[in-house]
């Protein structure tokens, strides 16, 4: 049914639109990111694109629309003209190709860095342990953190205990990475490390989407940059293009203040 | 710390290393702390003495005698039984019925909270009365399908014995507040914990097991740890049922003989402190253990080489695992250091 070919775009969304009640936070959104692409996400806070972010690992519901992740809907199963509700077990199973890095960190706190980076696959995979747990060093190699291995998150910086969120997220091997606001819940001299670590994993070829406001990053990095207000994409396209040469007024009002 | 030279006086450059001298102040005297102090002390020894000599009615060489009595030991036996028993039903029923609250069917919530309201709204003493004649009530247990043949029947009063009863009644009532401690636990826990565990891939049962309640656990324990000593002492409650073994059932009966009220009370209050005593400790490793990563505080264990010069948190125990750093200075997990914590 799924055609894993590779001209299959790792997210499809086809008029996604999502809402609270009467209050509609995203309208009919549609777009695509390539594999190995990097979309960054810009737009005041309450355009939607958390939520967007969100719904692509199904932590929340879309309520139109379709949504794709490398070629299967997201959260439901099509069969014939009718859509079936995922069962949990499904959505799980689902989300382990999907890494996620969250603004506030979110590791465990009664786990070190390691344990944190092996949780998932140590629960999931029900691999050897020594193989595990030197992968996992890898990981936290990788990320520069791996002689902080022993360390409980209360005792790393903000930008080491994002570096082993993305070591955690990454210990699946996931196909896509999505990051919400990852530096926004930093220190200013912390943002940097952690944008480093980024660029390092898109220059590998993860595909990657990132909701931000570190518009030289998205410049440097990112492969497209979609802006978006009110629920909707105001304006999308090649990053430096969209950066220095805004079409709409809105998106151009947005930069004057940020940029 | 950066090593600039400080200017004017009393700043800490880099040769004010040496202790300053420490301040030698007269102490401010406290003269009616002191007053206080000894009055109660004289109040207390008087008391003590008065209890010691002037009371026959304590009876002192009869507390003695009965402090190790078989009665009383076995007696204290049944009511640990009764406690940990009890406790352990009703900590697996309050979880339960605490994710039950939380359900999204509404039915189940429903029942969950009628489970509260009854056994939370009537009193422990009343609700074992009540257990105590269910073998009156439900003379024998059926197993079978409705409105077929039985396939066994056996005597409520074979299955059940008073000290089962006695375990039932306790849990059940019990279950009910614990359900409101691990309710207020779970909602303790950070949404962003569950979340992160979702995002991962982890279903419900390991994001509940390995993420969630660990960490509601420390706002669990502290108040588990009351109810452990709460029901320790409502055992004593169970003669209602009746169930008469426990270890005040045992030194009512043995007042019954010796007519000495008094000394039994003593012992039996002697023996419900000691259990207590126990236990209290047997919280204080526990709180510790699920205190990981939280009770350590990082201003003082910062992993900065000045600390460890300066001595503030002491000498290193080579023994502890030490990873080199780039930088060249060893680092030391702060938990694995002195006055770490864990």
């Amino acid at each position: 049914m799924n055609v894993h070919a590779t001209d299959t775009p790792m997210v499809k969304a086809e008029a996604v639109s999502k809402s609270y009640g009467s209050n509609e936070v995203l309208k009919s959104i549609s777009l695509e990111v390539q594999r190995g692409e990097v979309l960054c996400l810009v737009g005041p806070s309450g355009s939607g694109k958390s939520t967007f972010l969100r719904c692509i690992n199904h932590l929340e519901t879309i309520n139109a629309g379709r949504l794709w992740v490398d070629g299967e809907l997201v959260g439901y199963r099509q069969s014939g003209d009718k859509i079936y509700e995922m069962h949990p077990k499904e959505a799980a199973k689902q989300r382990r190709d999907i890494g996620m890095v969250f603004q506030r960190f979110n590791l465990f706190p009664h786990m070190t860095a390691l344990e944190n980076v092996m949780i998932a696959p140590t629960l999931l995979k029900k691999g050897n342990k020594a193989t595990l747990q030197s992968r996992a060093m890898e990981l936290l190699a990788r990320v520069g953190l791996a002689e902080r291995h022993d360390y409980y998150p209360a005792h790393l910086s903000g930008g080491q205990q994002q570096r082993v969120a993305i070591a955690r997220a990454l210990a699946m091997e996931p196909k896509l990475m999505l990051f919400d606001e990852p530096t926004s819940a930093l220190d200013p001299e912390l943002v940097g490390e952690v944008l480093e670590v980024m660029k390092g994993l898109a220059q590998s070829g993860m595909t990657m989407i990132v909701v931000t406001h570190e518009m030289g990053f998205a410049r440097e990095v990112a492969d497209k940059l979609v802006f978006m207000d009110g629920g909707v994409v105001v304006e999308s396209g090649d990053p430096t293009e969209v950066l220095t040469n805004p079409q709409r007024e809105r998106t151009k009002a947005f930069l004057s203040k940020v940029l | 710390m950066s090593h600039l030279p400080s200017e004017g006086g009393g700043g800490r450059g880099p040769d004010a290393h040496a202790t300053p001298e420490a301040i030698q102040a007269i102490r401010l005297r406290h003269p009616w702390r002191v007053t206080f102090a000894v009055v109660i002390v004289l109040i207390a020894g008087l008391f003590i003495y008065d209890t010691a000599v002037n009371r026959p009615v304590y009876n002192w060489p009869e507390v003695g005698k009965y402090l190790f009595d078989t009665r009383i030991v076995t007696g204290a036996g049944y009511t640990l039984q009764l406690t940990i028993y009890s406790m352990i039903i009703a900590i697996v029923l309050g979880v339960a019925i605490a994710v039950m609250r939380q359900s999204p069917n509404p039915v189940v919530k429903s029942v969950a909270w009628v489970y509260l309201w009854l056994f939370r709204g009537t009193p422990v003493y009343v609700q074992l009365v009540f257990w105590g004649l269910i073998p009156t009530i439900y003379k024998t247990i059926t197993l079978g399908i409705p409105f077929t043949e039985a396939v066994a029947t056996i005597s409520t009063k074979d299955l059940l014995s008073y000290f089962t009863l006695a375990i039932i009644g306790l849990a059940l009532n019990e279950a009910a507040y614990m359900a409101e401690i691990v309710r207020a636990g779970l909602l303790s826990v950070d949404k962003g914990q569950s979340e992160a565990a979702t995002a991962l891939g982890l279903g419900w049962w390991h994001t509940m097991l390995r993420v969630v309640l660990p960490q509601a656990m420390r706002v669990i324990i502290p108040p588990t740890g009351n109810e452990v000593i709460s029901m320790l002492k409502t055992t004593s409650l169970v003669a209602a049922v009746p169930f008469t073994l426990d270890l005040y059932g045992r030194s009512r009966d043995i007042t019954a003989v010796t007519y000495q009220p008094v000394p039994m009370l003593i012992v039996a209050s002697i023996w419900y402190l000691a259990v207590t005593s126990i236990l209290m400790v047997g919280q204080y490793y526990l709180e510790k253990h699920f205190a990981r990563g939280v009770e350590q505080r990082p201003d003082v264990m910062k992993p900065t080489v000045e600390t460890q010069t300066i001595g503030v948190v002491g000498v290193v125990d080579p023994t502890t695992p030490s990873y080199p750093s780039t930088a060249g200075e060893t680092i030391v997990p702060p938990h694995n250091r002195p006055g770490g914590g864990a």
